[in-house]
């Protein structure tokens, strides 16, 4: 146990009679509020919450912050994860009271900076995507992609076609295929080329007109551009099928290229990725998403219009797919990605993806001798590569990333795309600086060296971790999901 | 012009172009298509310095009311509750608010820790064996619930009090337009659902009732007796309430209800124009592998040691893809340690403290505003926080004339139910004052007059 560890949970720390909060005396006439509403709906004991003081409260997250890797204090190459530095002035524009302390349901003519705010944001969402109207209702990406297939159903219901598949490449994220199946689509896998590149003759062979739409990740899970997307998105024009894009990957592609030109009907974007709001150790997000113009009248309820300088919510459209949450998105994120693009600026985003996608490729570069390269480059923003080598010496993806931990770096996505044999899929953003890569670099090489040398280090690792490799069956076969006091 | 953001500097991009055998960055994109570039640069406003970028942002902050500008009495699901200092000092370090999902748990184990944490606190307030690590909002918690009811129960319908919050219903509507899950309304004509009508819609097709306590209008619902009704049936009860209640109020779980979900942005989230917001979600055990999203649970590592990790993950889309319980990724990991952080503050007394001091403050609220002329309450049921009240004058007008005054006087009720024209929603907190509340009594005097 080194000076840092810690093994407490909140409820250890209680010690009865301790306090950490404020609230006044009550200073209204009848304060016994158990006098005023029925017996029967009352908590008959007061909850078993801790009884702490405020400094126990802030020693005790302090430390178990120091137990995490963040994006602050390590190089998080999580590929398809865009971990870019998370900008300290959004995080003050989100506080101003005005926003933060706004509330959704205040009268418009007193909501109007916040309106004109998603307005705005909206309208720049789609003019870098190529798209001609965006929701900002969606909570996150998945949510992005249950909002766009429902709105394809809704357009295909309205023509009077009653298609059941959705295709979805066996390369996709698992929420795309999770997601289609929610909204009520067959979900039809398509194997993908060794390369990882969509398999056009294969897919045309696919294409019916029981298939509602195609859902594709660009640049694909592999880090590649997909080079025949713009035959691929007329060819399923050509039967009417809608074409999706998940936009996971909008990073490398910024100023560049745009969905909607290379004939995508809808795309959704992670505004925690490319747009710098924080990941928060798993959300909160925003994953707002883009339609074509014929798939305008299907967005989420309610949509922001302005009318001369009136910023206003619409709630009046007939064949919107609905509401996906009880308000109008995940606002503060909303705020943090526009204070963002104010910041960039056109030529900024520009600068964003060319740096991003040389990140990436100098990264490849340095690694391709020591491990084996999925694809051959050049890639876009993320590379992925394959410990097979690796792994005939007994060294697996999950021991790299294991032994990552130890040599002070956060791990590469592992096991995805699952098309890759020990896959290793790394993404540095345009954030990170040079230096830093060739650290990573280093390291991965000395990975190479010790897995021919010394394996054992890789297999034992992680040893500097606050704790070592957890026994992941055990919690499954025992579910242990809440503290109850030591007998 | 170089930006803050990005290190490299041209130097440094043609060193490492050198490595990579590149002449140039657009050397890199040749597998782009040319008919697929953008040829002009993006139609977007130029880049602010960060001076005259705060002055613009503070100046559309100032174009909206807020809980500080105005005293506040609007609610219907967002709730201006006091939020301790801590929590936002102690969910900005870094190294919490800048980690990704702990799918390394060696390297997670702070984010993995206050995790299982909210779990046990969650599960506790709700009186449920389990709950998750969370979901976007009380809205798609409930539409998750209805989900994981219809496949649970393999039933197809859902009856929907209409107490429960106009909004989630529509949200539940959407989430259930794709498995065909009908949907069926119980009537709540006197501010609290018609048990004995719901009872006749709750058949064996039924996969759950739902009702929601306090609900919309803000009046308390009879949980155990609606457990009855629903258990009759061999239908699920699933309970939307707010956590932040649940010190004073018994719960749900305790009462019956097999799955509870709920908003939990009164556990110290800011409102935030409505978002993010916390999603509570906690159920019996039986159902703990039908789950949507994520849970964490405590194991031991290689040496023994007490440590967490994320579990059940064969429930997820990751694993399962088209066969998941839910398509949820991300979730609002870092407004459920807020919650967290709040609870631990408030603790074992000061959430009950909260809890009667909004009872209390509402009650006199409601006593002294129907002392109005033509202002009375419209709903004879008990309340806790929140009540609906009828105003001789249209409320929306009301509103306006009373934001003049400083008050956000509370929702007009004509847009989530036609039969409440003359109605308006009026929220207490905690945080509201006599003086405040007696001054807002003597505007909205003035204000119907």
């Amino acid at each position: 146990m080194g000076a840092n560890a810690y093994d407490k949970l909140i409820f250890e720390l209680s010690s009865p009679g301790r306090v950490a909060w404020s609230l006044g005396e009550a200073d209204v006439p009848e304060a016994d509020a158990r006098k005023l509403l029925p017996e029967n709906y009352l908590r008959k004991d007061a909850p078993a919450l801790p009884e702490v003081s405020e400094f126990d409260i802030v020693r005790h997250y302090s430390r178990l912050s120091r137990m995490n890797y963040g994006l602050d204090t390590h190089f998080y190459p999580l590929g398809s994860c865009t971990m870019k530095y998370n900008p300290r002035l959004n995080e003050d524009m989100a506080r101003l009271a005005g926003f933060a302390k706004a509330h959704p349901l205040a009268p418009e003519a007193l909501a109007q900076g916040a309106l004109q705010l998603m307005h705005e944001l909206a309208q720049d969402l789609a003019e870098i995507a190529g798209m001609d109207a965006v929701s900002l209702q969606p909570a996150a990406g998945a949510q992005g992609e249950f909002a766009g297939v429902l709105m394809i159903r809704a357009y295909h219901l309205a023509r009077g076609e009653k298609r059941t598949k959705v295709l979805v490449p066996d390369s996709a994220h698992g929420t795309n295929p999770a997601s289609t199946a929610i909204a009520g689509y067959e979900v039809v896998e398509v194997k993908s080329l060794p390369n990882g590149e969509v398999d056009v003759d294969a897919l045309a062979r696919t294409l019916d007109t029981d298939v509602a739409a195609f859902m594709i990740t660009v640049p694909n899970t592999l880090g590649m551009f997909e080079p025949r997307i713009v035959e691929i998105t007329e060819l399923c024009h050509a039967k009417g099928v809608q074409v999706y894009m998940d936009g996971a990957n909008l990073n490398a592609i910024l100023g560049i290229t745009r969905p909607g030109d290379l004939g995508f009907d809808v795309c959704h974007f992670n505004l925690h990725k490319t747009f710098t709001t924080p990941h928060g150790g798993g959300g909160p997000g925003a994953g707002p998403v883009g339609v074509k113009a014929h798939l305008e009248p299907f967005l989420p309820v309610p949509v922001v219009t302005k009318n001369g300088d009136a910023y206003a919510l619409d709630w009046k459209r007939p064949k919107s797919i609905g509401k996906l949450q009880a308000f109008w998105g995940n606002f503060g994120m909303l705020v943090r990605a526009y204070t963002y693009l104010r910041t960039m600026g056109p030529d900024g985003l520009r600068s964003v993806s060319d740096n991003a996608i040389l990140n990436a490729n100098y990264i490849m570069k340095r690694l391709e001798k020591d491990y084996d390269v999925a694809v051959p480059g050049p890639c876009m923003h993320e590379c992925v590569l394959s410990a097979r080598r690796q792994k005939k010496l007994g060294v697996t993806a999950t021991d790299i990333a294991k032994r990552l931990l130890d040599l002070g770096f956060y791990a590469p996505s592992t096991y995805f795309p699952l098309i890759v044999e020990e896959a290793l899929m790394i993404e540095p953003t345009e954030t990170e600086a040079k230096e830093t890569l060739d650290q990573f670099c280093d390291a991965m090489i000395q990975i190479a060296r010790e897995t021919e040398t010394n394996p054992a280090v890789n297999h034992d690792a992680p040893v500097t971790t606050p704790v070592r490799r957890l026994d992941q069956t055990k919690a499954a076969r025992e579910p242990n999901l809440r503290w109850t006091r030591r007998p | 012009m170089a930006s803050r953001y990005i290190a490299n500097t041209p130097d440094e991009q043609k060193r490492m172009l050198g490595v990579i055998g590149a002449a140039s960055l657009e050397e890199l994109l040749v597998k782009i298509p040319a008919k697929a570039r953008l040829a002009r640069p993006l139609g977007l406003a130029p880049a602010l310095a960060e001076t005259d970028l705060i002055r613009h942002m503070k100046a559309l902050s100032a174009r909206n009311a807020d809980a500080d500008s105005h005293v506040s009495f609007l609610g219907a699901g967002s709730y201006d509750h006091y939020v301790p200092s801590p929590i936002n000092h102690l969910i900005s370090r870094g190294e919490f608010f800048t980690a990704y999902t702990p799918y390394q748990p060696e390297a997670s184990q702070g984010t993995l820790r206050t995790i299982y944490e909210y779990q046990t606190m969650i599960a506790e307030l709700t009186g449920m064996d389990v709950a998750n690590a969370s979901i976007y909002d009380g809205a798609s918690s409930l539409a998750e619930a209805a989900l994981m009811a219809h496949a649970a129960t393999d039933r197809g319908e859902i009856v929907l009090s209409r107490g429960v919050n106009p909004l989630y219903r529509r949200v539940t509507a959407t989430y259930c337009e794709g498995p065909g899950i009908r949907l069926r309304d119980a009537a709540a004509p006197d501010g609290v659902t018609d048990l004995a009508a719901a009872k006749k819609l709750v058949g064996p097709k039924t996969a759950a009732l739902v009702i929601q306590t306090p609900n919309f209008y803000g009046c308390l619902e009879d949980v155990a007796a609606a457990a009855e009704v629903a258990h009759a049936a061999g239908a699920l009860l699933v309970v939307v309430a707010d956590p932040v209640n649940l010190g004073v109020l018994e719960g749900p779980g305790k009462l019956g209800a097999d799955i509870v979900v709920g908003e939990g942005q009164g556990l110290g989230v800011p409102m935030s124009f409505g978002g993010p917001n916390l999603g509570v979600f906690a159920a019996k055990n039986e159902l703990v592998r039908r789950m949507p999203g994520r849970l964490v649970g405590a194991t031991v590592d290689r040496d023994g040691q007490r440590g967490f990790v994320l579990t059940l993950q064969t429930r997820e889309q990751h694993i399962r893809r088209a066969k998941a319980t839910s398509n949820i990724c991300t979730n609002v990991a870092l407004c459920a340690l807020m919650a967290t952080i709040y609870l631990a503050t408030l603790g074992r007394r000061g959430l009950v403290r909260v809890g009667e001091l909004s009872t209390a403050k509402a009650h006199y609220a409601a006593l002294r505003l129907t002392t109005v002329s033509g202002v009375s309450l419209r709903f004879a049921a008990p309340f806790f926080k929140e009540f609906t009240l009828k105003l001789p004058k249209p409320p929306e007008r009301v509103v306006t004339r009373l934001a003049r005054q400083g008050f956000l006087a509370g929702v007009p009720l004509k847009s989530f139910d036609r039969g409440l024209v003359d109605c308006l929603l009026v929220a207490v907190t905690e945080k509201r004052t006599k003086a405040e509340i007696d001054a807002f009594a003597g505007a909205l005097e003035k204000a119907v007059a």
